[in-house]
């Protein structure tokens, strides 16, 4: 049986919705060693920032059950050298490459939306919105819907024919009210979810494991919560959403799909080996002959409630 | 330098507890059968993950080469935590992932006199270093440790064996005396090339003396990984010029001139 893998996205034909996700797959150069880029759905690259950032002090990671949390503090060698040095090295005429955005301010992320549409080789912008709003005294981006929704009208303006995607954060109330203020404002899709914020400390030395004491936590660990987020958020909204969080294997890609997801995003599983990724979209079309499935768009939103 | 591709599906030829017979010193030698990566640089690093894992732990651990050969990789092994355990409790036939060699290993200079340096585990490297090197008579090596000498591969270094020095350091008063050591001899090979596995501490010693003295040396930094690709960023040190620099890719081995090798980490 040949099964159809491929999903639509607004504004680019993806084969697989196995994608990767950003941070976790360097600039995806990194990973040609280990498997066929143009065989995934997509590359979503580092988060990107107009200037190159310098990141947090040491340590940035720790290992928690069944996950990790980390602070890298957005380290990223700035978007003018990314276009430069690294895009060119990318097959971006074969596999969607994704550039995730980070900045302090509207402003900011309106002029990097606007360098970053401006390339051929990328095929959609996602926007961070987990990232604080220095002008309006640090508060997350993505935990207020109003600030939500403005950042991505100042982007979508910017973004020329580029679909763009907001990446909500899930350290929220209600991430539903801030999908729908996101979408109001211009957004092609969403991205579900970034990392949770967490701790982790050793009780002998009295110390965090991590110099930036809080991080982000990522990993299986925190599958279900991202499979909720993913299904309330495809309840509210009409928008495309792209489900990531903990996934680790093709069953997981399709428990995302089975609950509204379009695509999904490989993050920290991409560190439990190298070409995880490569190995889910390999595997997905052999599960889904397994199990009958001829289509995505067809079990997409199956889920009997 | 050969950067093999694929995670490589092995399996477990032997694992052996090193040392002496009723000691529990924590320290194994594990052999992979076929390890098919091609050559390595002596202080260039795989991942290992055993299969039982699962999805946890999440992270793969990297491990330096202590020797590579068609038929077997051999590692190193002194435990310190749940990864580690786990791996030297594994049987022969048990599936393990690798890939490598990874990173950049130290540098081989063949007719200059060269120093190693080592401080407990941090001798599993120079096991293939020696081994690889084409001028055995130019090594030497002074050995720092806390375990019993036949815990750690210094025997099987046999073609330096007779320019080596052991120094076990039972307690807190021992380390100014290993201090004393490493300076006569950081003096002695200025003029020469140090290479140095360790802990940071002793790291930061050899940096210092090394500085002092004005001698090229190098260190092979042991920073937490996630990745050991270059994916993640969680690896990093400072280089000179206060930039942060992945040690899984740009090291694990650096000149200790690139680096400032503070406290952090
Ligand atoms: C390039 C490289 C080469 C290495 N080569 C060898 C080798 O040849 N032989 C060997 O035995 N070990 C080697 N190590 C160290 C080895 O990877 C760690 O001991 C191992 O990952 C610990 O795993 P664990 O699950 O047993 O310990 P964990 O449960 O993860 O940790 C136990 C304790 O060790 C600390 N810890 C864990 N990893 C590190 C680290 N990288 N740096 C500092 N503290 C840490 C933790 O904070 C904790 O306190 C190497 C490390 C690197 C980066
Ligand atoms: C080391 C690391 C770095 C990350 N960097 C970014 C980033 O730059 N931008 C971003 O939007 N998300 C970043 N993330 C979040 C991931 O893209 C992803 O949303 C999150 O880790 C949850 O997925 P996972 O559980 O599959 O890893 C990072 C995650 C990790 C673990
Ligand atoms: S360990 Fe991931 S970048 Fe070095």
């Amino acid at each position: 049986m040949s099964v159809d893998t491929s999903v639509r996205l607004p504004g680019m034909p993806v084969k697989n919705p196995v994608m990767t996700a950003s941070g976790t797959f360097g600039y995806g150069l990194e990973f040609a060693p280990y498997g066929d880029l143009r065989a995934l759905g997509g590359i979503v690259v580092k988060g990107l920032s107009l200037a190159p950032r310098l990141g947090n002090p040491m340590p940035r990671i720790a290992e928690t059950p069944c996950g990790m949390l980390n602070a890298i503090g957005l380290q990223n060698c700035g978007v003018e050298k990314f276009l430069r040095d690294k895009l060119p090295r990318l097959p971006w005429r074969e596999t969607p490459i994704i550039a995730n955005l980070y900045a302090c301010d509207a402003d900011e992320f309106a002029e990097l939306a606007g360098v970053l549409s401006a390339q051929e080789g990328v095929a959609a912008l996602e926007v961070n919105i987990s990232c604080p709003n220095v002008k309006a005294g640090g508060i997350a981006f993505g935990q207020d819907p109003a600030m939500a929704g403005k950042l991505a009208e100042a982007v979508k303006k910017r973004a020329g024919d580029k679909p763009v995607w907001v990446k909500l954060s899930p350290n929220v109330t209600d991430i539903v009210s801030i999908a729908r203020a996101a979408v109001l404002g211009g957004a092609d899709a969403l991205t579900c979810i970034n990392t949770l914020t967490g701790m982790s400390v050793d009780i002998r030395s009295r110390k965090p494991r991590l110099a930036n004491v809080i991080g982000g936590l990522s990993g299986p660990a925190i599958k279900p919560v991202a499979l909720r987020a993913v299904w309330q958020v495809c309840q509210a909204v009409s928008a495309p959403v792209i489900g990531v969080g903990g996934i680790a294997s093709a069953e997981d890609v399709l428990e995302f799909i089975l609950v509204g997801a379009h695509a999904v995003q490989i993050g920290t599983a991409n560190f439990m080996r190298p070409d995880m990724a490569f190995r889910i979209a390999q595997r997905l079309p052999e599960l889904m002959a397994e199990l009958g499935i001829n289509s995505l768009e067809e079990y997409r939103m199956s889920l009997l409630v | 330098m050969a950067l093999s591709g694929a995670c490589r599906d092995l399996t477990i030829l032997s694992v052996t507890e090193a040392g002496p017979e009723g000691g529990a010193h924590g320290c194994y030698y594990i052999e992979l059968a076929n390890p098919g990566l091609g050559s390595a640089v002596a202080g260039q690093f795989v991942m290992v993950r055993p299969a039982c894992f699962g999805q946890d732990p999440v992270w793969p651990r990297p491990f330096s080469i202590c020797r590579l050969t068609p038929e077997a990789l051999t590692l190193f092994v002194q435990t310190c935590g749940r990864g580690t355990d786990v791996l030297c409790r594994l049987v022969p036939g048990d599936a393990v992932t690798v890939w490598g060699p990874l990173g950049q290993g130290f540098s081989l200079e063949p007719e200059t006199p060269t120093l190693m340096l080592a401080g407990g585990v941090g001798l599993a490297p120079f096991v293939e270093y020696a081994a690889t090197h084409p001028a055995p008579a130019n090594l030497a090596l002074v050995f720092g440790h806390r375990q019993p000498l036949s815990c750690y591969p210094f025997a099987e270094m046999a073609n330096v064996v007779g320019r080596a020095e052991a120094f076990q350091e039972n307690s807190p008063e021992d380390l100014p005396r290993f201090i004393e050591l490493l300076e006569a001899k950081v003096a002695e090979y200025a003029g020469g090339l140090i290479v140095a596995c360790g802990p940071r501490p002793f790291l930061m010693t050899v940096a210092r003396l090394a500085r002092r003295f004005g001698a090229r040396a190098q260190v092979s930094l042991e920073n937490r990984m996630a990745c050991g690709v270059g994916g993640c960023l969680g690896c990093v040190e400072k280089n000179a010029l206060g930039q942060y620099v992945q040690t899984c890719t740009q090291g694990p081995v650096f000149w200790v001139e690139e680096l400032q090798l503070s406290e952090e980490a």
